[in-house]
């Protein structure tokens, strides 16, 4: 089907429109989420239950994949390194490519598909069968009870979760290097303590920090609008689905914005 | 108390409310009745402040509420409750967690005040024992029971009711209906009570208004909504196949 050169301009602004809008609407919501938490009362024991769920439930993933991802570095990287006789530098490019791209970005995944899908299905099942109506109802405010708590555990759950992934993942790239591979265990610690220095560490944790706001500022977003786009079941599963795939890109994409501006 | 002005909403182009006037008085209880998808319960979100209409007003002590923001909203809203009509008990909250949930909330009462006063009204609608269990554990009375002690233990001042008795059998739907009756009694709210229920609302309504159409049909007494000679209202109360209603 032809279109008029005019039709298509117009569809195209009215994407424009569309995305913009959403754009927007999602920087509303995470303005107004950080401004209830600068404001009293605080609910400490949803936040402490919210830190245990995207936290301390996650570890046991996080260790797993920290460690098999060392492991492959391990691999890869000494196979890589031994064809040019460089495998003393094993470990930096262990911890290294660890702390500042892997542990952060892998950690934001697996949190994103553990927790950050349950937050939006939960606030998501909320939302249809008219629990945030009803506290909205009592005068109360839905924002301290369902988004402010998971958005603190995220800042906090997200690079604790990260730093344990890096020392798992470093073991791991030990555990390949030196006790399969060969490699000297005083070279692997001692050109890695070298070589990573305390700005390496920090662009992990601001990385972490803002992917723990990431995940939760998504996942509650989804889940909080799940009646604008689509009721039931289904609304509820297409939340979880967008959030899900808007929070991996999203951190993709931060990570690229930050790794290239600020270090 | 509540005073609405020629309301008017649609969605998706869809007209669902063409021009409701309504009021309900201080200490009233009003029916809202009518077929399902007249817009009762979108008039009720509308008194509530959930939905905002397209024109028209809702005055809730003469503030319209649909202009009411922050601070002035939450205060407003502070006075109302409402009984959704699947309960909207909160899920991961046990039941005593929910009936307490807006007294720990809205009000400085100490815990062992909270938990004397959730397990008498517990005991009130009889639900003792049930304290502990969680929403999905419960049968769709008890949910509709808890719902309705949550939203009175803080005695709001104006009560909405969306099909309190829907999907419930016969005998459970009367002791809702009474339950509401005897609360009244007890502190004389102002209450709209959206229902299927007729004849049971009659016998504790002032006040009844049929919905059709997306219009206010019919307003008065229930004496003279079951002697009205409307045909829509006669075939509707008596709820007859046959007659001017054709969309069932």
């Amino acid at each position: 089907m032809n279109e008029s050169p005019l039709e298509l301009i117009r569809r195209l602004g009215a994407s424009f429109l569309f995305v913009a809008d959403r754009v927007g609407m999602m920087g509303i919501f995470l303005a107004k989420a950080f401004l209830y938490c600068f404001i009293p009362p605080l609910k400490v024991s949803l936040i402490l239950k919210r830190i245990r769920f995207i936290g301390l439930q996650s570890t046991l993933l996080i260790i797993l994949t920290g460690a098999f991802t060392g492991m492959v570095l391990g691999l890869q990287g000494f196979y890589t390194l031994n064809r040019v006789g460089s495998t003393a530098f094993l470990g930096p490019a262990v911890a290294l490519s660890i702390i500042k791209e892997m542990g952060p970005v892998i950690t934001g995944f697996m949190v994103t598909g553990r927790a950050g899908s349950a937050i939006a299905a939960e606030i998501g099942i909320m939302r249809i069968s008219e629990q945030i109506d009803a506290i909205e109802l009592m005068g109360l405010q839905p924002f301290r009870y369902l988004v402010v708590p998971n958005l603190l555990a995220g800042i906090i759950a997200l690079p604790l979760l990260t730093a344990m992934f890096d020392v798992v993942g470093i073991f791991g790239g030990y555990l390949v290097g030196v006790k399969l591979l060969g490699v000297s265990g005083g070279i692997y610690f001692g050109e890695m303590a070298a070589s990573v220095t305390m700005d390496h560490v920090l662009e992990g944790l601001y990385k972490s920090l803002s992917f723990g706001v990431i995940i939760t500022w998504v996942g509650c977003y989804k889940g909080y609008n799940t009646g604008t786009i689509g009721w039931g079941a289904e609304g509820v599963s297409k939340a979880t689905t967008q959030s899900v795939v808007l929070s991996s890109v999203m951190i993709l994409v931060w990570d690229y914005f930050m790794t290239s501006i600020l270090f | 108390m509540i005073e609405i002005k020629d309301l008017h909403k649609s969605f998706a182009g869809v007209k669902v409310l063409n021009g409701i006037t309504l009021d309900v008085k201080k200490g009233e209880i009003l029916a809202l009745i009518g077929g399902s998808g007249q817009g009762k319960s979108v008039l009720l979100k509308h008194m509530a402040g959930l939905i905002k209409p397209d024109q028209g007003q809702v005055l809730v002590d003469g503030k319209e509420i649909a202009k009411l923001r922050g601070k002035t909203l939450s205060q407003l809203r502070r006075r109302l409750g409402f009984l959704f009509q699947g309960g909207a008990l909160f899920d991961s909250m046990t039941v005593f967690d929910n009936v307490a949930f807006p007294l720990r909330e809205k009000t400085k009462l100490g815990e062992t005040e909270i938990r004397k006063r959730v397990i008498h009204e517990l005991e009130q609608v009889g639900l003792s024992g049930e304290e502990e269990k969680y929403p999905t554990q419960l049968s769709g009375g008890m949910i509709k029971r808890a719902a309705l002690v949550r939203e009175l233990i803080w005695k709001p001042e104006i009560m909405f009711f969306d099909e309190p008795t829907a999907g419930l059998d016969p005998i459970i739907g009367q002791t809702i209906m009474n339950l509401i009756d005897a609360i009244h009694e007890r502190f004389p709210f102002t209450g709209i009570i959206v229902t299927h229920e007729i004849p049971k609302v009659f016998d504790i309504v002032k006040k009844v208004a049929m919905l059709h159409e997306g219009a206010i049909l019919k307003e008065g007494s229930p004496e003279e909504i079951v002697s009205s000679d409307d045909p829509i209202v006669q075939q509707f109360i008596k709820g007859e196949t046959e007659g001017p209603i054709t969309y069932y």
